[in-house]
């Protein structure tokens, strides 16, 4: 555990920036199975106000899983990510995100305890659009089971 | 496809439910579209062999569903500024074709000037699978 203490208030850049794009939207919409026009049809997205069609609510998992990576593959921590499990995770929008959005996101390492024989680690992520303004921060806890004595 | 209005709500509505057939070709597809390949989700040797019973589902699939409750009953998705889940049990998805049934109900438990918070319940197999489902959505 003393290893992952040292990683408590890390901080991780954004490596990159996330294009937004329409055809990525649908995909996830049709993965959840929700048919909600305004993930689909840019016009009914502007008829509610909206430049593009917007993204379901859970679809910033994509940008926070990517920026987890870093964290979860560090081989500093040498964590199996086949015992990874999700404990919790939440979403705070400030608006939607939308096709055409180009997203930056970093993390930092909000949280290190141990339960028993599980590490759990909660890493907020915060995504933010081309002009540096917020549009969701992601808490994910995650789970790391150790091998069973 | 305009956004509900917060006079047509009151705390205690209890909003319609959701049944939705989790199964293995829906978990791959989740799997693509997310990004999230962990083989705990598709592979039943490796699911086993870090002591899980069988594949079970992503845990953002079950929250994703959950949210899919709430924005169609709002109308607008855009509408949620808040949602949160803690996964306290896994969903099992055997390799058939029914997958597994997980049921969603979810009931109005604050209303404030312009916003709503919604408590969510997620069953399967006569469990609960998610705690403390909450989402909070701001109406017209």
């Amino acid at each position: 555990m003393a290893r992952q203490t040292a990683f408590l208030g890390r901080c991780y850049p954004a490596a990159g920036t996330y294009q937004v794009g329409r055809e990525k939207i649908r995909e996830f919409a049709e993965a959840i199975g929700d048919d909600n026009a305004l993930y689909r049809d840019p016009s009914a997205a502007r008829a509610c106000g909206y430049p593009d069609v917007i993204a379901p609510p859970t679809f910033a998992i994509i940008l926070a899983l990517q920026a987890q990576q870093v964290v979860v593959c560090d081989p500093e921590l040498g964590l199996d990510y086949r015992r990874v499990v999700h404990g919790s995770q939440s979403f705070t929008h400030h608006r939607p995100i939308r096709a055409g959005d180009e997203l930056a996101a970093t993390l930092e390492v909000e949280g290190v305890r141990t339960m028993g024989n599980n590490d759990m680690l909660t890493l907020r992520c915060q995504i933010t659009d081309a002009a540096g303004d917020p549009v969701t921060t992601s808490r994910s806890m995650l789970v790391f089971r150790r091998e069973d004595r | 496809m305009s956004r509900r209005r917060c006079e047509e709500v009151a705390e205690g509505d209890e909003l319609p439910g959701l049944r939705v057939r989790v199964t293995r070709a829906g978990l791959v597809r989740y799997a693509g579209a997310s990004g999230d390949f962990n083989p705990i989700h598709w592979n039943e040797r490796l699911a086993r062999e870090v002591g899980l019973p069988d594949v079970i589902a992503h845990g953002m699939l079950t929250m994703a569903l959950a949210n899919r409750l709430v924005t169609t009953w709002v109308g607008d998705p855009g509408a949620i500024v808040e949602c949160a889940v803690r996964f306290t049990r896994p969903v099992v998805v055997p390799d058939d074709d029914e997958g597994a049934l997980v049921e969603f109900s979810g009931t109005v438990t604050q209303r404030r000037e312009d916003a709503v918070v919604v408590a969510i319940t997620a069953r399967c197999a006569a469990q609960s699978v998610l705690g403390h489902a909450t989402v909070t959505v701001a109406l017209a």
